[in-house]
């Protein structure tokens, strides 16, 4: 018994001062391993007298114990030690930049129309579209402009033609008169889209966006007009309360005719949208000349609604602060990043219009 | 149309201040765009301070002024002042200004090396008084807080500037502005008394209106005036002329103007001496040609409404005179015309010669035709007023009188079409003051429509008339129908939307360029297709629709390229024109990328962006917007502009014509012709119109979700091949093999040159096998890839490497 005692205590020994797992290991299989020490020790067990049996045998497992812990708290103590060692070399600046990021971004025109449509949508609109080469019929004349309407003055048109009979369309709303001939009442579509005009300067770019309302049925008026528009712009300047107010206008495709101002005020050289004194004129709505109506087929006795066409990239002005039109449609890599949203920012109702 | 409260006043019987009267004006559809005083040259002269006077460096008595005018602004000025000095407060003239004394007008200019914004002025300068010895000197504490306004108070009347829509020519006339008022409560319109005027003698030049096909002239009035003195108006008139932003003439002209901004009623005034015998109202012939009162010389076309004498032609009817007969300080006797021209006859004939006048403007819209005898009267008076003469009767010809129109109006129509109820008493009370003859018949109201209001036709026209002048503040809001009549978007709008945000989310920043382009660039794009020219177009530069999206893309990407950027990522998603009828149009994404991946990256190697790249970009935004990847073909057909060896197209179907996307270098002929500068340039373009619709909705789509547990095993091959040979057709050669075993078919490297012959390459292919129903042996696979090889070797000539 002694001398498994002594064994015992050199082996306890030799683990506290060896640091190599290789060592250790060897060490278990001498102990433990197949004609190990500890095995052997039990295997003489069966040649003693029963009373000694028991001590010895219970003397025995007690060091097997011992023996078995102390070798596995080393094990963990070495592979600590050099695991410790290794993530210490391994250590990088993880303040060095990241691969580069390929940021890309939507056109704040384009992003202003996704925010159009999904207000829409909620309120029942689907979306049309036309083409941007357009007759003078569907232009003009369809829209209850004949050709000595001093009203066509207003629209320095492009034209593809010298007849006059092709041209670039000068608003969406030929899109009404498209949509109307190929359908059947009712409607009610919204149409974005972009349109041409031969002016430029600051305010004004040969080419803009709009986008065209319609919503034809039997008993539309000016007051589900005036509470369409009403709901539009809270949404889409998102704010509580805004100043707006309906003025008599003349468009030669609605009657009555309106343009819609909303308040606003100047703070800190900045426009702000819905309160204030002053008025922008934002629209031009009405609704929807009995002319107009015949033209497409639709019988103005027993339908009639409304029709409103917006400037596009002027709500995209008002609404991010950007203050010249022609930058727009010029390319600056720098505006571009400055202007432009995130492509996953798509307008929705559920998740906000904007961010 | 501009006029003053004053004038206004001449018409309307008001309680309202002036700010009751803008509101109302805007509140019954007249526009006001400003109400201010009308400007005054001295208007540009404002209170500034020198910050800072130092030497002019080229000139010992000069100074070199740094001055404060305000809103944050400081420019420079070079002065001659003795007493200009740092902190002075004076008066400065900005560049444009006139100086009253000398009326000289003030350009920028360097004086003496050093350029001068403006001027500092002195009291002699501005009249003020004698003091040439100096500038001004403005007392501190008066004007330290008003630096940068207006040093002279303007002290002109406030003018009123209205937009008046194209239907209301009666609003072109100070008293139908007073009338609209009246109706909606602002006042009560005055009664124009009948002037007590003598007549003597006739109307002795004979006036023929011809009649002719399309003859512009319906009525022809006037008077003569004889014995007049004509000479500078006086200060009423003049004031009034002025007010309305134009220069005072003479007495006589000046009264024709004022009748016509007062009653809108154009009125012409001849010198009846210079008329040859007679007038005749008639059309021009071609070749034709006059003297205008615009000192320009025009041209006639045939059928052009002229008021002639046997000499020739006068003047263009109701658009502008001729300074053949026109009235001068010396004219002693004068015919007065007062006529109706036909809109439609107006706008031909100013649109066919480019002219644009004040009277031209207000037939075109349409003139009161009964308004004839009223304008004559209302000048003659003044005139006799001012002039002294005596007046002939009035001689009217005609060659078509005016029919009255009538409108049954049914008052529920106004309900009907603005959602809210207004009394008929109410609603008879605006017609009447608007000048309608109302009659009752049950619940009908029959209306005689006003001369004056050639806009008015229809029922409709009545409700506008009645809310307007009602207020649309009274219209309720009502909350929005939610009905869907069909789902937002369609198939290709929806596609439109995806392929936009996942190009985007590729790095590209979105662009809107025009829809026109320059021709000569877009002649390297245009392919096959048609030029459509602009006939107006707003630059020659801007003068074809684009054939194509890329020529503006190209053209932006090489500014940019030009202001210092190298790594650009650009796309433009719109039309592209095949043709110049409506509807012949694609809408197409184009995207360009130019210049490195991974420049300057302290990790990555760097290099030229390429093919491969645009390649992953179109595909997988092909593959978010929901195309399968597997149903997919590439080909190497692609338009010229493309660089005909590293270029793709991308096709859904083998046998399709069009390609749903290209991809690749750009011909490297365009960028030299563009002198584009840039280590690397791709481009991708994807056509919406071309990509097959699906008629299925992806929970159709979304098919039953099968995987296999079973071992796969993996295996490298790698095969010396014909140089021209498509890796595709090798990958589809393996998959064909065993397509339910084969799960994928990897390239992972391609070379040649060293130790493979001329006109070969090797590709390295990893093929994936694996089975749904077993574990597969060696047996198993060794079979498959004897299979491999064997099939790979007799279906394109390749050879295994061994």
């Amino acid at each position: 018994m002694s001398d498994i005692k002594k064994i015992k205590d050199d082996y306890i020994d030799k683990l506290n001062t060896e640091n190599k797992i290789e060592k250790v290991n060897n060490i278990k299989s001498e102990l433990f391993g197949k004609n190990g020490i500890i095995p052997n020790e039990f295997k003489k067990l069966g040649s003693i007298s029963v009373e000694e049996r028991k001590k010895l045998a219970s003397d025995l497992n007690n060091i097997k114990d011992e023996l078995q812990n102390k070798i596995s708290t080393k094990t963990q103590e070495i592979e600590t030690k050099e695991i410790n060692l290794k993530l210490e070399k391994e250590k990088i600046d993880v303040t060095l930049p990241e691969r580069n990021i390929e940021i890309g971004k939507i056109h704040p025109v384009s992003q202003v129309i996704d925010e159009i449509s999904s207000i829409f949508s909620e309120i029942g609109f689907s979306v049309e579209e036309g083409p941007d080469v357009e007759n003078e019929y569907n232009n003009f004349t369809a829209l209850n402009t004949p050709d000595n309407h001093p009203a066509r003055d207003m629209h320095d048109t492009f034209y593809l033609d010298n007849n006059k009979e092709l041209l670039l369309r000068t608003h969406t709303s030929p899109v009404q008169v498209r949509t109307m001939l190929k359908g059947k009442p009712p409607f009610k579509i919204i149409a974005p889209g972009r349109t041409y005009r031969s002016d430029s300067d600051q305010t004004h770019a040969p080419m803009f966006h709009q986008v065209e309302g319609l919503h034809i049925d039997k008993n539309i008026n000016m007051g589900h007009l005036k509470g369409c528009l009403n709901y539009f712009i809270k949404e889409f300047f998102e704010v509580d309360k805004i100043k707006m107010r309906f003025r008599p206008s003349h468009f030669p495709f609605t009657e009555p005719s309106a343009e819609v101002d909303i308040g606003y005020e100047i703070k800190n050289g900045k426009i702000v949208i819905g309160e204030g004194n002053k008025w922008l004129e934002i629209l031009g709505c009405g609704m929807v000349h009995p002319n107009v109506l015949k033209n497409v087929n639709v019988n103005p006795s027993k339908y009639q609604g409304y029709a409103f066409g917006i400037g596009i990239d002027r709500l995209g002005m008002l609404k991010y602060g950007i203050n010249d039109l022609r930058a727009f449609f010029e390319t600056d890599y720098r505006w571009l990043s400055h202007f432009g949203f995130d492509p996953l920012d798509v307008p929705s109702n559920y998740r906000g219009l904007s961010r | 149309m501009k006029f003053t409260v004053d004038w206004l006043k001449n018409h309307l019987d008001t309680k309202f201040n002036n700010n009751q009267i803008i509101d109302k004006l805007t509140n019954i559809g007249l526009e006001v765009e400003s109400f201010e005083s009308s400007a005054s040259e001295l208007d540009t002269f404002i209170v500034a301070k020198i910050i800072n006077a130092k030497t002019h460096p080229n000139a010992d008595r000069l100074k070199l002024c740094d001055v404060d005018i305000g809103s944050d602004k400081t420019i420079e000025v070079v002065c001659g002042a003795p007493n200009a000095k740092n902190g002075l407060l004076t008066v400065y003239a900005p560049p444009g200004s006139i100086i009253p004394k000398n009326q000289m007008k003030l350009s920028v200019s360097k004086i003496r090396g050093v350029t001068s914004y403006g001027m500092l002025c002195s009291e002699s300068e501005l009249l003020l008084s004698n003091e040439s010895n100096g500038i001004i000197e403005l007392k501190n504490n008066k004007y330290t807080n008003k630096i940068g306004e207006k040093y002279f108070k303007n002290t002109s009347e406030k003018v009123i500037d209205l937009s008046i829509t194209p239907n209301r020519p009666d609003c072109l006339g100070v008293r139908g502005i007073a009338r609209d008022l009246s109706a909606a409560g602002a006042g009560k319109l005055k009664i124009n008394k009948k002037p007590n005027l003598k007549y003597r003698g006739n109307q002795n030049i004979n006036v023929t209106i011809k009649k002719e096909k399309a003859q512009g002239c319906t009525i022809f009035g006037s008077c003569l005036i004889k014995g007049v003195t004509n000479k500078e108006s006086p200060k009423w008139l003049k004031d009034k002329i002025m007010s309305l932003g134009q220069k005072p003439i003479s007495a006589i002209v000046d009264i024709t103007n004022y009748v016509m901004f007062d009653l809108n009623r154009p009125l012409h005034a001849y010198d009846a001496d210079k008329i040859d015998n007679e007038i005749i109202v008639r059309n021009s012939s071609k070749g034709e040609s006059f003297e205008a009162l615009d000192n320009k010389k025009y041209i006639l076309e045939n059928d052009m409404c002229v008021i002639s004498d046997r000499s020739g032609v006068l003047g263009l009817g109701g658009i502008i005179g001729g300074t053949r007969s026109g009235t001068e300080y010396s004219t002693k006797n004068i015919l007065l015309e007062s006529a109706y021209f036909l809109p439609r006859s107006i706008r031909k004939t100013s649109k066919q010669l480019n002219i644009d006048t004040d009277a031209k403007f207000r037939f075109e819209r349409g003139i009161d035709p009964l308004s004839i005898e009223e304008g004559l009267i209302k000048a003659s008076e003044l005139i006799k007023q001012i002039c002294g003469g005596e007046i002939s009767n009035l001689d009217v010809k005609k060659i078509d009188t005016y029919k009255k129109i009538i409108i049954n109006f049914d008052p529920f129509l106004f309900e009907k079409t603005t959602g809210f109820n207004v009394e008929n008493e109410e609603l008879i009370k605006i017609l009447e003051k608007l000048g309608f003859d109302v009659s009752r018949n049950k619940k009908i109201l029959k209306l005689v429509v006003p001369s004056w209001r050639p806009d008015i036709t229809q029922s409709i026209d009545i409700v506008e008339e009645i809310v307007r002048i009602k207020g649309y503040e009274h219209i309720n809001t009502s909350e929005p129908v939610k009905t869907r009549l069909k789902p937002t978007l369609n198939y290709y709008q929806k596609l439109f939307h995806f392929l936009q945000r996942s190009v985007a989310s590729k790095g590209y920043l979105e662009t809107v360029t025009w829809s026109f382009t320059d021709s000569k660039i877009n002649q390297l794009f245009k392919e096959n297709d048609q030029e459509i020219p602009i006939v107006n177009p707003i630059s020659s530069d801007l003068n074809v629709l684009r054939n194509s999206i890329f020529p503006n893309l190209i053209f932006y990407l090489k500014k940019n390229l030009d202001r210092g950027f190298k790594d650009i990522s650009l796309f433009e998603i719109g039309p592209a024109f095949k043709g110049k009828n409506p509807g012949d149009q694609l809408t197409v994404i184009g995207a360009v990328r130019a210049g490195k991946v991974s420049r300057l990256s302290w990790n990555d190697k760097e290099r030229i962006v390429d093919t491969f790249d645009v390649k992953k970009d179109v595909i997988q935004s092909l593959c978010e917007a929901g195309i399968n990847k597997d149903e997919i073909i590439i080909d190497d057909r692609t338009p010229s502009y493309y660089h005909p060896g590293k270029s793709g197209g991308v096709y859904q179907n083998k046998n399709e014509k069009n390609a749903i996307a290209y991809f690749g270098e750009i011909h490297p002929n365009i960028i030299k012709k563009l002198d584009i500068k840039t280590e690397g340039l791709v481009i991708f373009e994807i056509c919406l119109d071309y990509i097959r619709a699906s008629k299925q909705k992806i929970k159709d789509l979304k098919s039953e979700y099968t995987f296999s547990d079973f071992q796969k095993s993996e295996r490298d091959f790698a095969f010396i091949i014909n140089k021209n040979f498509k890796s595709q057709e090798l990958v589809n050669i393996i998959k064909s093999v065993d397509n339910k075993l084969i799960k994928s078919v990897r390239v992972f490297d391609v070379f040649e040159g060293e130790n493979i012959p001329g006109g070969k390459k090797s590709i390295a292919v990893n093929v994936t096998i694996q089975s749904e129903e077993k574990t597969l042996n060696e047996n198993d696979l060794d079979n498959i890839n004897k299979l491999i090889i064997s099939s790979v070797e007799s279906k394109s000539g390749a050879k295994i490497r061994s």
